[in-house]
């Protein structure tokens, strides 16, 4: 992959969206009792127009959970706000990597969300086990195509 | 009233991926990249994040029940099985070469870059796909983490 872009460390900034993604987390768990890991969320939506995708009930508010995480870079760019940031463009990875993590997300029920930050809190084993999982994978993965394949 | 605060839930998540940098799929392959150009960013992403909602959870559970549903529905599977492990290695894969996991992808989509533009599609597809084979595979296993 092509994207070795440089970015800045960001502790503050990182750390405050951070916590806005627990306060969220924490919102839908005191409102609808639910976790709110997106891989989830968006099942949930899809099983209301696909047949068996799963996750049929809670689809009111999952559907419009969709559309504000669609509506925050709108809002931040009409308020005059940049969302800065370097896309991979290389189609076949991309569409093998879009596909990788819809059905690993499916199929290990849970993502950096759902897993990561939801799982985490509740001390759950699952969650614990997949975030080792999929980090481990990661870190290697980037690894491989950066520096094993030097694909800079 | 559950639509209402479903959205504003949702932008409150969106607008955390994008203060936190995370809309951005350098900074997620830069955090990946320990032994290139580093950035730990998402440590104290995921370190904010998981401390809040461990606070939080632990303050709402104290009431009987969501203030608009009737019961809180938690994973209450605690077994770790070939499908949790199997589907977070893909995960990860697929994590590791695109950048994009599913919230700042969702997120980063009216943006319009190319490689969104691509990835989201596949990524509907594949939950589709996975969900699919997961209930093939493990019938009647209630399906959240």
């Amino acid at each position: 992959m092509e994207t070795n872009a440089i970015t800045p460390f960001t502790p503050l900034a990182s750390l405050g969206g951070g916590v806005m993604i627990g306060l969220s987390a924490v919102m839908v768990m005191a409102l609808f009792g639910r976790i709110a890991g997106i891989a989830g969320i968006t099942r949930g939506t899809l099983g209301a127009i696909l047949p068996g995708a799963g996750g049929r009930d809670g689809r009111d508010w999952r559907a419009t959970f969709l559309l504000g995480l669609l509506a925050a870079p709108v809002l931040v760019t009409v308020a005059g706000g940049g969302v800065p940031q370097t896309v991979p463009e290389a189609p076949l990875p991309m569409i093998l990597a879009g596909l990788l993590v819809g059905v690993g997300t499916a199929l290990g029920s849970g993502c950096t969300s759902g897993h990561g930050v939801c799982g985490l809190a509740r001390l759950s084993r699952r969650s614990f086990a997949a975030v080792g999982t999929f980090m481990v994978v990661a870190f290697a993965t980037v690894f491989v195509l950066r520096h094993a394949l030097g694909a800079a | 009233m559950r639509p209402v605060f479903g959205f504003i839930a949702g932008l409150l998540f969106g607008l955390g991926l994008i203060v936190s940098g995370m809309a951005d799929p350098a900074k997620v392959l830069n955090f990946l990249d320990l032994f290139g150009t580093w950035d730990p960013s998402l440590a104290f992403v995921m370190g904010g994040a998981t401390t809040t909602a461990f606070i939080g959870y632990r303050l709402v559970l104290r009431r009987p029940s969501p203030v608009l549903g009737t019961e809180y529905d938690i994973p209450a599977t605690s077994g770790i099985d070939r499908n949790l492990i199997a589907g977070s290695a893909l995960f990860g894969l697929g994590w590791g070469i695109g950048g994009f996991c599913p919230g700042p992808a969702l997120t980063a989509l009216p943006l319009g870059a190319p490689g969104t533009l691509l990835f989201v599609p596949a990524m509907l597809i594949g939950l589709w796909l996975g969900a699919r084979a997961g209930t093939l595979s493990f019938s009647s296993r209630k399906t959240e983490p």
